[in-house]
This record gives structure tokens, sequence and C-alpha cells, in this order.
């Protein structure tokens, strides 16, 4: 029985994959995850689809907020942009997806650089207003320039397509979805093995001692920005295509604060844990709306206060968490993990 | 340049900013006590709001009495928050009292639209309406009560914090709290009260506003996000600051309402405190009043 850890070189402690179980376990989560198209319905596709471009975000934000220690509020904003360059580039230009998409996420990382340049003067909650400042003053640009955003009304997106095959259900934009999603999670986690994601770490900790140890923290601090920018434009660009009309009302702040909470509810500083929360959040108005549908013969007022309902568990949720378990659910989950794995001779 | 029309914007700008003034010195007294970013002021200022609705047109009471209820009731739900909420979070990461009061703010929302629903319900007039004339420009005694309210409020706060001795207490913590606590003052004590005196001043703002406006919605909450740029402008320890903030933030917004939005088809109106915010983080970080930290990373 594994009751501590033994391991002896630096490789071993850097390994993604502890065992040879977890990888068999990975392979087989895949298979699942793969073949969910062949029997799941569509209206359940689409959330999952939601579920894949959330994951997306929330790793983008965990590596600004989580990892790297700079609370931003603007992410809604990034998203914004990167949403509606995909859409210009994609109508305007008619470049194919496979480059709207990276070139949205550049468009996103670097409007994220820019906002990033005052992080060195200013941190903390002054950091978080000036985001805040951000996304107000990006709405506001996405409402007025109307030549490239399309304004109120908003912008069609065609839909993603190869040669002759064109992504137009849910079952074939999850494949799109799922892919790049996986290669998010895989790139996050191979980032904080290497000496920028260190550098990152370092300065969430202990910005004066990691300037110290020689981490430039202006450089280090913008590229955090510019990456999590382009990670949360990526899943700007596939919202534009998975909602196929784009308009201002689609990201307004709320957005920005449920990204939030779906780092806080999975566990600041883990991608794992994004993964949770992203899942957990984005389901949230699903299993409030089945629960009172379900109870909509007895009380049919409640189905028109879904939405509010869905705010009220949602605060009471990230309440509960920052008091009772701010590491959040990856934190738990591995303790509960660890319980099992000593049974019964755990302390 | 029509001069009426630019004093009429500067008059409404003093009024929306005199009660920017008034929830901006809530938030600047929780920070400066607690350090803690109370993201949720606008929804206190909405609740007051709400509170005071409901005992005016339900229960019929006479205004001074339903104001008293009022102050009771935020009285109350500041120390419960801080009591249930914020105290567990003493000593934690930043991140954490941000997210709690974004937390909190969409519980208070939600509750709201639970009670009252989306629509916008019309405030029972409290003030006269009838405009006086003030030199060339007539304007509205509701104006007037407005500012007279705001004004004999903050006097009453300086009164507080300069000779009782709560107020002095509350002043010890925010400047030391190793110290106030070895005076034998319970700093856990002036946190309560802090959270208090916040969401009491900013239910005023929330009656006053609900007043001037004729009725109140969902919308009111918008207004603790609009006194980031003001406490920004002022200094986020500054109650002084708060005060001379609200007001040239809330002129300033009137002044682009009228002279820039006509330019750009509207809009410009709710972006420019934002871009003062912006403006301001980066040519004069710790505001007008604000104490200087030096700290170089």
């Amino acid at each position: 029985m594994r009751c501590g850890d033994f391991k002896t070189t630096y490789a071993a402690d850097m390994t993604i994959f502890e065992s040879g179980n977890a990888r068999i376990m990975l392979g087989l989560f895949f298979c699942l995850l793969f073949t969910l198209p062949l029997y799941v319905p569509g209206y359940l596709l689409d959330i999952i689809n939601r579920i894949g471009i959330a994951v997306i975000g929330a790793i983008g934000l965990n590596i600004l907020t989580g990892f790297t220690g700079q609370i931003s509020l603007g992410n809604a904003a990034f998203m914004a942009i990167g949403a509606f360059s995909c859409g210009y580039l994609g109508t305007k230009f008619e470049l194919p997806f496979y480059l709207c998409i990276p070139l949205a996420g550049l468009i996103a990382a670097f409007s994220g650089m820019f906002v990033g340049i005052p992080s060195l003067r200013i941190k903390g909650l002054y950091l978080a207003m000036a985001t805040l400042a951000a996304h107000f003053i990006v709405e506001f640009l996405v409402v007025k320039w109307e030549s490239v955003t399309g304004g109120v009304a908003g912008l069609s997106i065609p839909s993603p397509k190869i040669g002759n095959f064109v992504f137009d259900s849910d079952a074939k934009l999850f494949f799109l979805i799922f892919i790049i999603a996986i290669m998010s999670v895989l790139f996050a986690k191979n980032i904080f093995r290497t000496k920028v994601g260190k550098a990152f770490i370092a300065i969430r900790d202990q910005a004066i001692s990691a300037e110290v140890m020689g981490v430039n923290i202006l450089k280090y601090k913008l590229l955090s920005f510019g990456i999590s920018s382009f990670y949360v434009g990526v899943a700007g660009a596939l919202i534009a295509y998975q909602a196929k009309i784009i308009s201002p009302e689609t990201f307004p702040i709320t957005v920005a604060i449920d990204y939030l909470g779906m780092i806080i509810i999975g566990g600041l500083g883990s991608i794992l844990g994004s993964i949770y929360g992203a899942i957990f959040i984005t389901l949230l108005p699903e299993l409030l709306r089945m629960g009172t549908s379900s109870l909509a013969g007895s009380f049919p007022e409640l189905v028109n206060k879904l939405a509010a309902m869905k705010e009220l568990v949602f605060g009471l949720l990230v309440i509960i968490f920052l008091i009772f378990e701010p590491s959040g659910m990856a934190a738990r989950w591995h303790s509960i993990k660890n319980y099992w794995k000593l049974y019964p001779f755990s302390h | 340049m029509d001069v009426t029309f630019l004093l009429q914007l500067i008059i409404n700008g003093l009024v929306v900013g005199s009660i920017y003034a008034l929830v901006a010195t809530g938030f600047v007294i929780i920070y400066k006590a607690t350090s803690a970013l109370n993201l949720a002021q606008g929804e206190f200022l909405m609740v007051g709001a709400y509170i005071c609705l409901n005992l005016l047109s339900k229960y019929q009471m006479p205004f001074w009495q339903a104001i008293l209820i009022t102050f009771l009731f935020s009285a109350i739900l500041g120390i419960l928050i801080e009591r249930l909420i914020l105290r567990p979070l003493i000593g934690s990461h930043l991140i954490s009292v941000i997210m709690v009061t974004l937390g909190l703010s969409s519980i208070l929302k939600a509750l709201i639209q639970l009670a009252y629903g989306t629509d916008t319900i019309p405030f029972p007039e409290v003030f006269p309406s009838a405009p006086v004339q003030i030199g060339p420009i007539p304007v509205s005694q509701g104006y007037l009560y407005a500012i007279g309210c705001v004004t004999i409020l903050v006097l009453i706060l300086t009164l507080f914090f300069k000779y009782s001795k709560t107020g002095v207490a509350m002043r010890a913590t925010a400047s030391n709290q190793q110290v106030a606590l070895s005076m034998g003052i319970s700093v856990k004590r002036m946190f309560a009260i802090s959270w208090a005196i916040a969401a009491i001043v900013s239910s005023v703002g929330g009656v006053l506003l609900g007043t001037i406006r004729g009725g109140i919605d969902m919308s009111l909450s918008f207004m603790g996000l609009k006194v980031l740029p003001v406490v920004i402008l002022g200094g986020l320890d500054s109650i002084l600051g708060a005060i001379v903030g609200g007001i040239i933030i809330g002129i300033l917004e009137n002044l682009s309402g009228g002279f820039i939005d006509p330019l750009v088809g509207g809009g410009a109106k709710e972006v420019a405190p934002y871009i003062a915010l912006i403006l301001i983080l980066m040519f004069k970080p710790y505001g007008l009043f604000g104490k200087k930290k030096i700290e170089r990373v």
C-alpha cells in the first residue's frame, strides 16, 4: 500500500500521471467522451459543448487569477473581443475557422496584455477595478463600432467548415470544441512544468522574492495576461460558432462573475479545479431547470423565477465554498481520494 | 454654448453626485475599517430603497417612521452580513473577500427579484416636486431636499467620527488594528459597526434615488459599480475624497451625457466614469486624498 510520497527524482515529481492506472483511466474516459455524440440527445450535447467551452475559459482565467494572483473582472470583455474578431475575420475576410480561432485568441491576447500593462503599478483590488473598467469600455466599443461588430443588432457567424465538411450540428461542433479543450488542458498542465509557469506561481506567492530571484515581473505578468486572454479569446470564438449570432448582450459582466465563481468553486490554482468548476457552474442552471420543471405542477410560479434562483444558488455556493472550502472542489476531491487510498488506516 | 443647458447639467450632476458621494462614503468606511472591498454596496442601496418603498406604500407609514425602520433594517442587515460572511474570512486572501461580496450581491439581487420582480415600481412622492426658480433655471424641489439630506448626513458622520467614543475607536481601528486591540477596543465590534453604518448610508442613497427618479427597479444595483470610479478618484481611504470625488464624477457623467452623447449616439454617459477611472489609476493611483503607500515591485 502506498502511504506517502516516495519520489526520488525531479522527473517523478513533475510527472503528470502518477501511475499507469491513471493513464488507463484517462484513456477510458476519452473513449467514453468521444463516443458521447452517438447516444446523447441533441439538447444534452448542447450543454456538454457549453461545458467544453467553459473549461477553456475557466482554465484561462485560472492561469491569470489562480496561478499568477492577478484578479481580473474583465474576462467577459476578452471573450467578447475573441468572439467578435472571430466573427469579423470569418465574415469580412472569409478566413477558414482554423485561422479564425487562433487569430481571435491572439487579438484577445494582445488586448489582454494591453490591459495588463498597468498591473506593474497597480495590483490587488486596484487591478480588479481597472479590469472592471476595461470591461465597460469594451462593452461600449462593441456597441458603437458598428462596422466591425454589427452594433446592437449583432453579428451572425457562418458555421465553420473544412472543404465540404460543415460543422453545422451540435454533434459535429462537439468534436471541434473538445479537441481544442483537450489541447488547452494539456498545454496548461505543461506550462506549470516549465520555467514560465514556476515564475507565475512565484509572482503570486511573493512578488518581491520572485524579483530578487531574477524573475522579470513585468514580462511574466504580461505573459500571464497574454496566455490567459488567449484562452478566453478562443473560448469566445467557440461561443460565437456555437451561438451562431452574437450581440453585445452575449457577454455581460455576469459572465465574468460566473467564470470567477467557476475557479473559486473548482479551486484556485488548479487545472483540474477549473474543469470541475466549469462543469458545475454550467450544469447549475440546467439542474435547477430540471428541479423546477418537476415541481412546476404544484408551484407554477417557480418557472418564471429561474434566473433569480440561479443567482441565489450561485451566490450561496460561492460564499459557502469560500468560508468552508477555500481551496475548492479539487482539494476536496483530493482529500476524499487520499482517505480511501489509506482506508481503514487513514488519519 | 447654451448657458442654461450647461447649468442644468451641472445641477443634475451635483444631485446625482451627492448620492454617489453618500454611497462612496459607505464604501470607504468599510474599506478603511476592514480593508475589504465591498462590491455589494449597490445592493445595500437597492435593498434599502425596496424596504422603504414597501413600508411607505404597503403599510402607509409616514415618511419619518418608514425611514427609521429602514435604517434599523439596514443596520441589522449590515451586522448580520459582517458576522456571518465576512468575519470567517478575516485574514484570507484579497480575491476571497472580493468574491464573497460578489456572491453576496448576487444573493441580494436574487432575493429582491424573487420578492418584487424586475418591473419598475413607482416610488411614492416624499418631497414636493414642484420646481423652484434659482436664477435662470428651474430646479425640482426634490433635488434640493436630496442635496440637503446628503449634507446633513455627512455632517452627522463627521461629528460622529470626530467626537463620539465609538467614532474615535473606529478611527483607531482603521489606523492600526493591533494598537486599537491593545487599548481595549473590540476590533470585531468596530468591523460590525462599520458594515452597519455603510448599509444605512447606502439605504439613504437608495431612498433619495427612488424619490428623484419616481420609481425603482433592479438597475439600482449598478450604483455599486458606479461608485468605484468615485472612490478611486477620491482615494480609497478618504471620506472627504469620497464626497469630492462623488460630486466630480456626477458632474462629469452628466456633462458627457449632455455633450458627447449626441455626437456618438448615446452610451458615453455610462462609460465616461470608467475611462476616468483608468486615467486616474494610470496617473494618480492613490486618488486626490488617498494615503500614498509606496511599494516597488
